[in-house]
């Protein structure tokens, strides 16, 4: 993992055509700006590992078709 | 060609209903490969999303729109470029079911579709960042009967 350091309003530049941009620093919290070509998916982290989470927990689900149909009857 | 599944032992499988993930599916990175195994039973809206590649790993998966009328989503630009999508045609959309002990408590992630252009055989899973959905939205409305959103 690459670690810089970066003030407020100073920017780091990936593969070329990302900006990654520091737009405020507050109260343990920073604001980032996000520039970057429209191809590109950016997300939360949090969110992406939540999505991991719930599919390792669906895999093991068991599937009864009776049982089901019988639910789906009610 | 002929496929090793937990589920379904060895099943056959026609190559061209292989759908390609290329970038895997979030926890399952590495498996690219799926096909959709649909439920030989028509009534049934439960299907599986099963990888061709590791016979353990398959998915319970229904229609969204089949159980939810309400369910509307926005397909991000990146996800339309990734799967070549031109129309709406080629867009098929499931969530996947987690079923619990208690079946009735069943739920389905209506955060992440698995979308399928089923022209160009592409597939990925989307993550919305949409506060009307969730993870877990359970399937059945909690006094069982088939619910709404």
């Amino acid at each position: 993992m690459l670690i810089l350091t970066r003030k407020k309003n100073e920017s780091i530049i990936l593969n070329g055509n990302i900006e990654i941009k520091i737009i405020e620093l507050d109260d343990g919290k920073v604001r980032i700006g996000i520039d970057a070509p429209k191809s590109i998916e950016i997300m939360r982290k949090e969110l992406y590992e939540t999505i991991e989470e719930e599919n390792k927990k669906a895999v093991s689900s068991k599937f009864n078709s009776n049982d089901i149909k019988k639910l789906l009857k009610k | 060609m002929k496929i090793n599944t937990t589920n379904f032992g060895e099943i056959e499988i026609s190559k061209d209903k292989i759908i390609y993930f290329q970038e895997g599916i979030p926890g399952f990175e590495k498996e690219k490969e799926f096909v959709v195994i649909l439920n030989e039973d028509t009534e049934n809206p439960f299907h599986h999303l099963q990888s061709v590649n590791n016979p353990k790993l398959s998915f319970i998966i229904i229609n969204p729109f089949e159980i939810f009328s309400d369910y509307d989503i926005s397909l991000p630009d990146t996800t339309i470029d990734k799967l070549k999508i031109t129309n709406q045609e080629q867009i098929v959309i499931y969530t996947i079911v987690l079923i619990p002990e208690k079946m009735e408590k069943m739920t389905t992630n209506l955060t992440g579709p698995i979308v399928i252009n089923i022209e160009k055989k592409l597939g990925k899973q989307v993550i919305l960042d949409d506060n009307r959905y969730s993870t877990k939205h359970f399937i059945f409305t909690q006094d069982s009967k088939v619910g709404g959103v």
